[in-house]
């Protein structure tokens, strides 16, 4: 029972008196109506926008959010009110449900947001009235293809594993995936163009001979033109083969069209190659070279007007049948007419019905040729009244047909806009996204600096570069950092993650930096004094310092990060200081390794600290080859890595701009 | 009509044809379909005349009226929609041939709608009535031509619209003759003298007298 009409119910009980005196057993009892609550007005407050109703127009539907229990929960005991944090503006249609019966669909709403809101209330989008059903069906349909075609571009993205067979497949059938892919597209274009070519060529009539008449080129230079035959066929058969091959699904593909028309195309060849002594057949031989000119369909793969002028004609199938359909009506009858209008002149050419045919097509199609006339005036007459109706009946089914043509070239065209937005959008999703992680390098650096300076005991700097962080980001950073922390690993940006790509292919062992690399740096206090671990080993400086210490313990040797066969790159994190003397920096080196034995800490008043963070993809590389700059202290080492804390070679360098470079923890 | 004068006016009509063929004119709406009808609004009577001359009180007469007009925004219903409202609540049958009783039954001025003042003043007398009161209304009810009579023929139309109610499927199942088996009990039951009719004073004797239907007067009585 509907239940809008549940305020008649009252109304349908009482009218059941009727029934009583013709009733001869007696009536049930009657529900009692225990709960018997004065309607009461709810307020339904729906961000700030306060909708009063009767708590029974809610209760019509309890199957939904506000008609059970369920709005409970939102239920707001200081303001005695139900307070919903969603769109006011599409409340209105869903209250309306409850009041009307009728769920509309309003046309400015965007559908996925009234989908978001009528699935938060509870509310099934079926029962959209009939006024708004269709529109809110289309739009949705509208959008699921919009969908559809950014998850099918997303399928474009390279796989990893896909086998041999896979990446040939999506090679043919998006040559922009790779070169090879783009170069074999070119290649069979071209040489489909050539065949073509040599086709239409080959009956060209060329150079008389003195004998002779015009002979044509084909028959001319045979030889030639065979070889080229020859060549373009060999292309086409391999192509096909090849496509066969990485076909997912081999039944599919052979059934498919285009895998048809190859066929087609290269067929009369083979044929006419077992066939050339049979001089019966030769003639069939000769009928068969037709065929090659479907090769020309070949260049739909490589056009996509042609094939979306293809899928328009298929679309449009019911249209040109109509065409079809009416002309050969209109044919049949006007031919007749003519036939026996034009029966009594002499020498005419209407000998027969079907002879007819032909007049009134070309006169239909406004063509005209003049090898068949009218001769009597009836015969005019009708003749006119064809002519006219001929321009009528084409031109009914061709605007269906245009605009269907229509719609399909401006959805690809969409699609082709979609896509190109769609990479302007990833850019700015990634932009956002180096955004974001930069502000989290930021603000470890500046964290970092924060305590840097605090050792170091400048005030002034600290103001300069320490940035007001609210809490959220402050929770968030918290949350980037205990990922690092569990990981072992840290984030670094993309520059220094470039640069040091770069350095670890550049460097091969031997250059060796002259300072001694200390290890063993328990004790070290860093330059980030309460960091407890040492994260990486940094070394992207121009003199890359090979390792010479003695890794205790076993350690793969892809740690080394200075060996040309290590496997992952180790990315560094280190923290240039840039020391205001530039007298410091001879000595640097030893005094900051002396300053690692002692764990004294970096000596530097001014200047500027930059941070570079750099993460290490593997954590057991972590123990350092190029420490470089105050020691650290040891780092722990990471639960499953067999490697045991193997002190890291604390080296310094300084480049020559005077950076010391120190890892960070 | 004369033929001449028929014939004349068909030339006349095929001449405004063929005059509008060639203007093309053809299909432009006539005159006279610019005159819709002009929909039927219907206000009720204050609140506290209904109060007065129903008997129920101001609330439920609001609560009632809200629910009327929500399914009626005009004010009136109409036959169809009455049909349609009341089919609502028997799914399995078909309810519109007692739809059509009852509809004229509460069409107390037979204006071919029933407004909310026809509407309230029935279940006044349905659910707040007295007795005597309800049983004329059910003899009103049973009365199709209000002429004071029922005969066996109005009776059986009556049964046959409460059975197709029930719809197909029953237990046990309906036959063919079962309305009229019902309607000669009822007969038996209530004409006294006899006569094939049965007049309102026989009727409500006839009901007075049967506990059955006494207690079953009394049924709906909180419904609202």
């Amino acid at each position: 029972m509907a239940s809008g009409v549940a305020a008649w119910l009252p109304f349908a009980r009482a009218a059941a008196i009727g029934w009583m005196p013709v009733a001869n057993c007696p009536m049930p009892v009657a529900p009692r109506d225990n709960s018997k609550r004065q309607d009461e007005l709810i307020v339904l407050n729906v961000s700030g926008r306060r909708f009063q109703t009767w708590r029974t127009t809610l209760d019509r539907y309890p199957d939904t959010l506000l008609g059970s229990s369920e709005k409970e929960f939102f239920y707001n005991e200081e303001t005695r009110e139900y307070f919903f944090d969603r769109d006011p503006d599409a409340f209105r249609s869903i209250l309306n449900f409850y009041r009307t019966g009728k769920l509309h669909y309003p046309r400015y709403e965007c559908i996925s947001a009234y989908d978001e809101e009528l699935a938060f209330f509870g509310i099934i989008p079926e029962i959209i009235g009939d006024c708004c059903y269709e529109e809110y069906k289309d739009r949705k349909r509208e959008n699921a293809e919009r969908l559809q075609d950014d998850q099918e571009e997303n399928k474009d993205l390279k796989l990893p594993n896909m086998t041999c067979r896979e990446t040939m497949w999506r090679a043919f059938e998006n040559p922009h995936t790779s070169t090879m892919a783009l170069v074999f597209y070119y290649v069979t274009g071209f040489f489909i163009a050539i065949s073509v070519i040599t086709n239409v060529v080959e009956t060209v009539p060329c150079g008389a001979t003195a004998s002779q008449k015009d002979v044509p080129c084909g028959e001319r230079y045979t030889v030639a033109f065979f070889c080229m035959d020859t060549a373009c066929v060999m292309i086409f058969t391999v192509e096909y083969l090849m496509r066969l091959f990485a076909a997912p699904s081999r039944y599919r593909f052979m059934r498919s069209v285009m895998s048809i028309i190859d066929v087609v195309a290269i067929l009369p060849y083979y044929i006419g190659l077992v066939m050339t002594d049979n001089e019966d057949v030769s003639g069939a031989f000769v009928t068969l070279r037709v065929f090659r000119v479907f090769r020309i369909f070949k260049f739909s793969r490589h056009s996509q007007g042609l094939r979306i002028l293809g899928y328009t004609l298929k679309s449009c199938a019911s249209e040109l049948g109509f065409l079809l359909f009416s002309l050969t009506m209109a044919i049949i009858i006007f031919a007749t007419v003519m036939f026996y209008a034009e029966k009594g002149s002499s020498s005419s050419k209407f000998t027969s019905i079907p002879a007819s045919f032909w007049y009134t097509i070309v006169t239909m199609t406004t063509l005209g040729y003049g090898d068949m006339v009218p001769k009597t005036i009836a015969g005019k007459i009708f003749g006119s009244i064809c002519s006219l109706s001929g321009v009528l009946v084409i031109a009914l089914p061709v605007p269906v047909i245009v605009s269907n043509f229509s719609r399909i070239y401006h959805q690809n065209q969409r699609a082709d806009k979609r896509r190109a937005q769609k990479k302007a959008r990833l850019a700015r999703i990634r932009i956002a996204k180096t955004g974001s992680t930069n502000a989290f390098l930021q603000s470890k650096r500046s964290g970092l600096l924060d305590e840097l300076l605090e050792l170091t005991g400048t005030e002034a700097d600290e103001q300069k570069l320490s940035k007001s962080v609210s809490l959220l980001e402050s929770q968030h950073y918290h949350l980037l950092h205990c990922l690092e922390k569990t990981t072992a690993h840290e984030f670094v940006d993309e520059q220094m993650y470039e640069q040091n790509s770069l350095e670890t292919a550049l460097q091969s062992g031997p250059s060796r930096s002259p300072s001694p690399s200390s290890s063993h740096g328990d004790s070290a206090s860093t330059c980030c004094g309460c960091r407890a671990r040492r994260k990486g080993t940094a070394l992207p400086d121009p003199h890359p310092n090979p390792n010479p210490l003695p890794l205790p313990g076993p350690q793969p040797p892809h740690h080394h990060y200075h060996h040309p066969q290590q496997g992952p790159l180790q990315e560094l994190s280190a923290i240039h200081i840039q020391c205001g003397d530039p007298a410091s920096h001879k000595t640097s080196r030893s005094i900051l390794n002396q300053k690692a034995e002692d764990g004294s800490r970096i000596n530097c008043r001014r200047g500027q600290v930059t941070t570079a963070i750099i993460s290490l993809p593997s954590p057991p590389t972590l123990d350092g080859d190029g420490l470089h700059g105050p020691p650290h202290q040891r780092r722990p080492p990471p639960p499953p890595g067999p490697t045991q804390g193997p002190p890291p070679s604390i080296q310094t360098t300084s480049s020559s701009s005077h950076i010391v470079k120190v890892s960070a923890l | 009509m004369s033929c001449r004068k028929r014939c004349k006016r068909e030339i006349f009509k095929f001449a405004q044809y063929m005059f509008r063929l060639v203007t093309g004119t053809l299909n432009t709406d006539s005159v006279e379909d610019e005159l819709e009808q002009s929909a039927v609004r219907h206000r009720p009577e204050g609140l506290e005349q209904l109060e007065a001359q129903t008997r129920f009180s101001r609330k439920e007469l609001q609560i009632l009226y809200r629910g009327f007009k929500n399914e009626c925004p005009s004010g009136v219903v109409n036959e169809e929609t009455f049909k349609d409202i009341y089919s609502q609540f028997f799914p399995q049958g078909d309810a519109s041939t007692y739809a059509h009783f009852l509809f004229n039954a509460f069409d107390t001025d037979h204006n071919g709608s029933v407004s909310f003042e026809d509407f309230v003043m029935g279940l006044s007398i349905l659910l707040r009535g007295t007795i005597q009161e309800k049983l004329n209304w059910a003899f009103n009810l049973y009365d199709i031509n209000k002429d004071g009579f029922i005969t066996k023929e109005e009776m059986l139309d009556i049964m046959k619209a409460i059975y197709d109610m029930m719809g197909k499927c029953t237990y046990p199942v309906l036959k063919e003759e079962t309305p009229h088996q019902h309607v000669e009990i009822f007969f038996q039951k209530m004409d006294k003298n006899k006569d094939g009719v049965v007049t309102i004073d026989e009727f409500i004797d006839c009901c007075q007298n049967d506990d059955n239907i006494m207690r079953s007067m009394h049924l709906f009585e909180n419904v609202i």
